[in-house]
């Protein structure tokens, strides 16, 4: 029998990781990503959770040794946020090169400077490139089902790849909401121990993490990106079957909303999501068709989908909750990317808000459609929710 | 003691190589059942290049400044995965150890994690072409301690690891030379069979960059546990024991003038090696004295 | 005795026949190393009298116990003389590697 709890997003996740049966837990403590590792280290303690927590230094050494542990075969869980991610980031792509499938929570956090502990997506977007499955999730229910989810992925045969499940930070991983608690035994239904021959084995001894001279270093890497590349269809199978199993499910690397006739769609990564969601229902109501898309995957990214999506749209709005500074919107690029791939001609719009933590209000959401349907001419860069004046020139 | 096995074979290290000779000695003692991670360095990239591999036993590369951090991973997955009857064993270089290294191996000995990490100190960044590292002794030159006409090298001591270690509580940690291999696979076994974290610090002569020629590296070995500028000595149960203390102190100056790193040093230089050595030993006579 | 040996080198022609994961085979030589000897160990059994010091400070370990005396893997000796230093009885020698 499942059970509803009141909970934060970071202890649904410690939910999710528990149910999963993480057997090597290795955290450093950083805002906002700090309750779902004493969550997790508790559950150990009292006998909840047949784990081994490995208090760990720092970040760099966190996932140094979940990519030990990992490599015995062990499946192992981390969680971090903002610098702490920026800090282990070197091992980032050792563990995505060596096919380590560690399940990672990132807490989004703004990265200094200036401080900041509040959130933007700046730390994992800067980190796109690192090998890894991106996911964003939207509530504390989604934080649960795909920290269990995210297992599933990483270690299917035809991937082989960690995944970086970023929550919101604070707006995500401390607002308390009813989950739904799967019980133990529909959670062993859907995800069996990790079982791979692709592991330190004293039986079997193998060499990992290998170097491999320029003859051959780029096929590795192929392979690497054609693993990556697989998710985008296992994400889907994968779902399903959590669905099948649990009843509830979120279909694939996008979540869309009203997209089918939509004239405007606004696209978002993560807890803002819901509130596009909210505007685009009230445009409706005036006769606007609006529309929304929610990101679900960054890596993979769903080139392919999003092009379908999108074709029937006039204009297309980007919120960005990071600046890839001098440029534009990390995800703003990598939908023009998919657009111009699909020989598309619509009208694309960046909007950047939520840095360090900025809310972003209904409001503003209602003046990013506004400024869509406006016709203006595109700029690369419109920051939203500011009203400080700008007399710098 | 040690097994006829060779674990550590066809490897791309220079000819004479110190650091090699604890690797292969190293996993002589602790067997095939060994769970083995090396940082970037000298001992991987001579070992790990696909389709190449000369570890017989299992082996993963770790980023430079994580060994520590690795063997803590490799313990828990193998008690997770329950694995029995191995051995989970660090190897890092002098500067995989004492500098971008210190603060995993740290760690690691903190948490108590059973596991062997063995430090081989060649005493300079190596596999990049001789930099300095905190394991530099003074004097001797290194491509980042050029020692100009009129200059000395390296100026800063070499960093007391071994005592580092040892002042966290360590269960168990030794000095080592390869000049003394019997006495360097003894540790080794003995760290094998400790609970917790056990460390050894071996000193390995690299004859490219300490400017010797490949056949004396045992010689040299030797020769710097013999002049005192090395000592051998262990730590457990909370005390310091001295393996060794020479009647007589070998010359000083022959064993600097033989390594073309520090040709450059003058008599005074020397000296100033000598009395640094004896104010070592001036400490270490608080140590559990060798009986006779 | 487990030893990594030699084999011969595979051309890659296909991704498939690429590790498919992190681990690859390990143990494998596909190169030796005596191309690398400017100097070559001569052994003499009879001066020999096997105390196997050789084959415990070899860096390669290219140097094994056989009975009471010693075989030299010349596939993978480096020539770096260190046995020639260590044998006390003289029963090793360096000679110019022609």
């Amino acid at each position: 029998m499942s059970e509803t709890r009141f909970i934060s997003g970071d202890e649904a996740f410690a939910q999710g990781i528990r149910l999963a049966r993480a057997l090597v837990i290795s955290a450093y403590p950083i805002t906002p990503q700090t309750i779902v590792v004493e969550r997790l280290a508790e559950m150990v303690e009292e006998g909840q959770l047949d784990s081994r927590f490995i208090h760990v230094e720092s970040e760099h050494s966190a996932m140094m040794a979940a990519m030990g542990a990992s490599a015995v075969g062990a499946r192992t869980f981390t969680a971090t946020s903002s610098q702490g991610l920026l800090y282990m980031a070197e091992c980032l792509s050792y563990v995505s090169g060596g096919r380590f499938p560690i399940v990672m929570m990132n807490a989004n956090r703004a990265t200094a400077l200036p401080w900041s502990i509040y959130g933007d997506h700046r730390d994992s977007l800067s980190l796109l490139d690192c090998g890894w499955i991106q996911i964003y999730v939207e509530d504390a229910q989604e934080a649960l089902d795909m920290a269990v989810q995210a297992y599933a992925l990483a270690e299917a045969e035809e991937i082989r790849l960690p995944v970086m499940v970023n929550l919101d930070g604070f707006i995500l991983t401390h607002t308390y909401e009813p989950v739904d608690i799967p019980d133990q035994e529909t959670i062993d239904a859907f995800l069996p121990g990790r079982d791979t021959w692709d592991r330190l084995d004293p039986e079997n001894p193998v060499s990992m993490a290998v170097t491999v001279g320029p003859e051959l270093n780029e096929e590795i890497n192929i392979l690497h990106h054609k693993a990556s590349i697989n998710a985008l269809d296992t994400i889907k199978k994968v779902d399903d079957k959590y669905r099948k199993i649990t009843g509830r499910g979120y279909g694939g690397a996008l979540r869309t909303y009203l997209t089918e006739d939509a004239d405007y769609i606004l696209i978002s990564l993560g807890s803002i999501s819901g509130l596009i969601r909210e505007e685009a229902d009230r445009l409706r109501d005036e006769g606007i068709r609006a529309g929304a898309v929610s990101i679900r995957m960054m890596r993979p990214f769903p080139r392919d989908e999003l092009i379908r999506v999108l074709k029937g749209a006039r204009a297309v709005g980007v919120i960005d909750k990071d600046i890839s500074f001098g440029y534009e919107g990390t995800v703003y690029t990598n939908v023009n990317s998919a657009l111009m791939q699909g020989r598309s001609h619509i009208p694309t719009y960046d909007f950047v808000g939520g840095i360090g933590g900025r809310d972003i209000s209904l409001a503003d959401i209602e003046e990013c459609f506004k400024d869509m349907m406006s016709g203006r001419p595109e700029e690369s860069v419109k920051f939203i929710g500011t009203e400080v004046e700008d007399d710098i020139g | 003691m040690i097994s006829d096995d060779e674990f550590f074979y066809g490897h791309k290290a220079c000819g004479g190589c110190g650091g090699s000779l604890a690797v292969r000695i190293a996993l002589k003692v602790l067997g095939e059942r060994t769970l083995l991670t090396l940082p970037a360095g000298c001992m991987s990239a001579v070992s790990f290049n696909y389709p190449q591999m000369s570890y017989a036993n299992n082996a993963i590369i770790s980023a430079f400044a994580g060994t520590g951090a690795v063997m803590s991973g490799l313990k828990a997955g193998a008690e997770a995965m329950g694995l029995k009857d191995y051995h989970v064993l660090g190897i890092a270089g002098d500067g995989g150890t004492a500098d971008i290294g210190i603060q995993a191996l740290s760690g690691l000995i903190d948490r108590n994690d059973e596991g062997i990490y063995i430090c081989y100190d060649n005493e300079a960044y190596m596999n990049t072409g001789i930099q300095k590292s905190g394991l530099t002794p003074f004097g001797a030159t290194t491509t980042t301690t050029p020692a100009v006409p009129g200059g000395k090298g390296n100026i800063k001591p070499k960093k007391n690891l071994f005592e580092i270690v040892a002042a966290h509580g360590i269960a168990y940690a030794a000095t080592a030379s390869v000049g003394y291999i019997e006495d360097f696979a003894a540790k080794v076994k003995r760290a094998s069979e400790v609970k917790g974290t056990s460390f050894i610090h071996v000193l390995a002569p690299c004859p490219t960059g300490w400017g010797i020629d490949t056949a004396e590296t045992i010689e040299v070995a030797r020769e710097v546990v013999d002049t005192g500028l090395w000592y051998l000595a262990e730590y457990y149960d909370g005390e310091y024991h001295l393996n060794r203390k020479p009647e007589e102190f070998k010359d000083v100056s022959h064993y600097i003038k033989r390594q073309g790193r520090f040709k450059h040093l003058n008599d005074e230089d020397i000296n100033e090696i000598i009395r640094s050595r004896d104010k070592t030993w001036d400490r270490i006579a608080g140590f559990k004295q060798p009986g006779k | 005795m487990i030893k990594p040996s030699l084999e011969k080198k595979v051309k890659i022609t296909a991704l498939s026949q690429l590790p498919q994961g992190g681990s690859c085979r390990t143990g494998v030589l596909v190169e030796k190393n005596a191309g690398w000897r400017n100097k070559c160990p001569v052994f003499d059994s009879d001066k020999c009298i096997g105390c196997h010091q050789c084959y415990l400070y070899c860096p390669d370990g290219v140097i094994s116990r056989k009975g009471k005396k010693i075989k030299i893997d010349y596939d993978f000796c480096k020539g770096c003389g260190i046995c020639e230093r260590i044998c006390r009885v003289g029963a090793i020698h360096m000679e110019d590697e022609k």
